[in-house]
């Protein structure tokens, strides 16, 4: 803290009173907004301006290239359309059954392994310091290479199968990757992979932070260790849940390199994700405003379960 | 933890039952670094392996006759499509990218932060929430106006390009890249600085005010100085972003020399012209992977705080 003696030091001599005071001191005043002006500015701009742009034009007819003539909500009534279009599967009812499971099992999976391999890890473990970076290694990676690596990790001819049936498994069998109703599990395995060591770190970090004189209050009670977790631990884990529900389900929505890196959208696009669908419709086929619609219902989604959580955390900090 | 309550009487038991526990436990524990380290394992072996021994071999033994060949053929002559230059000139492409987009959003970040925090104004907080909600959007809903305006402004960079001689970096697309980056970074950066400066004393602020020291003095000789840790953190964590990016280096610069090194890995192994050279594969992802991979080995720490900091919002 010696620098701010010293600079206080240094600049008394800037005070005075000439005229021009009152404008330096207004200028002052405004300086701060003038800094945040620009970021604010982009941000309404890039973020919310192009939001309402994407919005529009979802309601117009455009193909190839934007249009601006409102052609009413036709996008929309397709994707509902879709929505039910089962059999065959359209690409949407494929990329939102994808996401069903994609988002429930990555969710559920990562909250369930990061919280096991948290209790594991919070047990005195000699080598903490070593198995806690290999757990969390996978996030430091791009999803480009991690579906690069599981690419060939899954190949049935190249990797696992392979592998198992040269230590004579030879009737051990796993194309998934290659299956059109199985791949998506695929993308579930290669997610939990990158993220589930993320959230072992949060929950440690909860676990760490509980107050150890509960936990021997409740040993001396006679509690067993899974009561101990089970009634007392994990509750007071509950802003750890919310935390890491929140990053996953939104990690969940955005994914879109996993996808294409692992399974390039799997045998017809099968393996389609809402993120897909919207760059493939949008960049591919054309169908910007259906592209639109579609990122439109996405925003939705992450907005219904983000704005919430923003608004309780920012009026809980500013109470 | 698990056997504090053991009562004397049944000490001998319940110290087998302990080492049993214990061997679980770390049974368990083993496993689940076999699963985590078990892709990198095989992708660093597969690299290091010739073609001969990836057919015939088994995936997870170790390569009998090392070689770095597989390596140099991704930095310098693997195909991505129809050119084949290797993964060099996009790796630099990234480096390009990278650097300038991570400095301005650290710098714009740490300024933000300090005027959301030190100086206050009616509706800071509304100001905040809006740019904090800025990070949490699937950036497909802003991918396609975003796209029209880079679009817009590459023909008028060539308009000027005729008019002026010099394009101002209007059109290229690691300068659009650059932009783009910065901008969806915000909301980020601020919140970093935002919270760290939260706890900063707003008295020092206070009373270098009344010492006369401006708005930047205070920034630059006070708050800066006081900030090593959250820089470290939020350069991680642009950078990591930032290399890692997919989505809109695909938008806005999908193909051609100007890629960045994630599309043109992802090019590479999807290129099916010849026979697929899964060693190079391997080779061009790992390439890809280091700068990432070794951030977070010398600095972990700061990597996993960022992380959180990221993820605990607010």
């Amino acid at each position: 803290m010696s620098t701010v003696a010293e600079t206080q030091i240094k600049l008394t001599p800037e005070h005075d009173a000439r005229p021009g005071a009152t404008v330096r001191s207004w200028l002052q005043d405004l300086l701060p907004k003038i800094v945040l002006a620009p970021s604010f500015a982009a941000t309404i701009v890039f973020v919310y301006g192009f939001i309402l742009w994407t919005i529009y034009l979802s309601f117009t007819n455009s193909k190839t290239f934007p249009s601006y003539d409102i052609t009413g909500a036709r996008a929309y009534q397709r994707l509902w359309r879709w929505t039910f279009e089962s059999d065959p599967p359209s690409s949407w009812y494929t990329s939102i059954t994808n996401m069903g499971i994609f988002g429930f099992l990555y969710i559920l999976i990562c909250l369930a392994l990061g919280l096991f391999l948290a209790i594991l890890l919070d047990q005195k473990i000699r080598g903490e310091g070593v198995l806690r970076p290999i757990y969390l290694y996978p996030m430091a990676l791009s999803f480009i290479v991690t579906g690069v690596a599981w690419k060939w990790f899954l190949d049935p001819g190249l990797g696992l199968e392979q592998t198992l049936h040269q230590w004579g498994w030879t009737s051990f069998h796993f194309d998934w990757i290659k299956n059109k109703d199985f791949v998506i599990y695929t993308v579930v395995i290669a997610g939990v992979w990158q993220a589930s060591g993320f959230v072992m770190a949060m929950f440690l970090a909860g676990l760490r932070g509980i107050d150890g004189e509960i936990m021997k209050a409740a040993q001396i009670d006679g509690a067993s260790t899974f009561q101990l977790y089970r009634r007392i631990v994990i509750p007071l884990l509950r802003p750890v849940f919310l935390s890491a529900f929140i990053v996953l389900a939104h990690l969940a929505i955005k994914s879109y390199d996993l996808v294409v890196a692992l399974t390039s959208g799997g045998p017809g696009g099968s393996a389609w994700l809402p993120s897909n669908f919207m760059y493939e419709f949008t960049f591919k086929r054309n169908e910007m405003a259906v592209g639109s619609a579609s990122a439109v219902i996405m925003l939705m989604t992450i907005t219904a379960i983000i704005v919430p959580y923003l608004y309780s955390e920012l009026r809980e900090k500013s109470r | 933890m698990s056997a504090v309550a053991s009562p004397a009487g049944q000490v001998a038991s319940g110290a087998r039952a302990r080492t049993l526990n214990r061997i679980v436990i770390y049974g368990l524990l083993a496993l689940f670094a076999i699963f985590y380290l078990m892709p990198l394992f095989v992708m660093l072996v597969t690299s290091f392996k010739t073609m001969d021994e990836i057919q015939n071999g088994n995936m997870l033994s170790l390569p009998h006759a090392p070689t770095f060949a597989p390596w140099i053929k991704a930095w310098s002559e693997v195909c991505s499509g129809l050119t084949c230059v290797g993964m060099k000139g996009y790796f630099w492409n990234s480096i390009k990218m990278v650097v300038p987009a991570v400095l301005i959003s650290t710098l714009l970040g740490a300024l933000n932060g300090y005027v959301l925090t030190k100086w206050r104004f009616r509706g800071h907080t509304l100001v905040f929430a809006m740019m904090l909600f800025a990070c949490f959007i699937p950036f497909q809903s802003v991918l396609l106006p975003m796209a029209t305006i880079l679009g817009s402004l590459g023909r008028f960079g060539v308009t000027l390009q005729n008019a002026t001689g010099f394009n101002f970096g209007l059109g290229n697309s690691t300068v659009n890249l650059v932009f783009v980056h910065v901008v969806y970074g915000l909301g980020f950066t601020t919140l970093f600085f935002r919270n760290y400066y939260e706890a900063f004393p707003t008295e020092l602020v206070k009373a270098a005010q009344v010492d006369g020291a401006s708005f930047f003095q205070i920034f630059r000789r006070i708050m800066l100085p006081n900030s090593l840790p959250i820089i470290v953190v939020t350069v991680i964590y642009q950078f990591t972003n930032i290399w890692n990016d997919f989505l809109f280096a695909s938008a806005y610069a999908g193909s051609g020399d100007v890629m960045p090194m994630t599309v043109a890995l992802n090019n590479v192994v999807n290129t099916s012209t010849g026979v697929v050279e899964y060693n190079v594969n391997m080779a061009a992802a790992m390439i890809a992977a280091l700068p990432t991979l070794i951030v977070y080995v010398v600095a972990g720490r700061y990597f996993v705080r960022g992380l959180m900091a990221g993820a605990v919002k607010g």
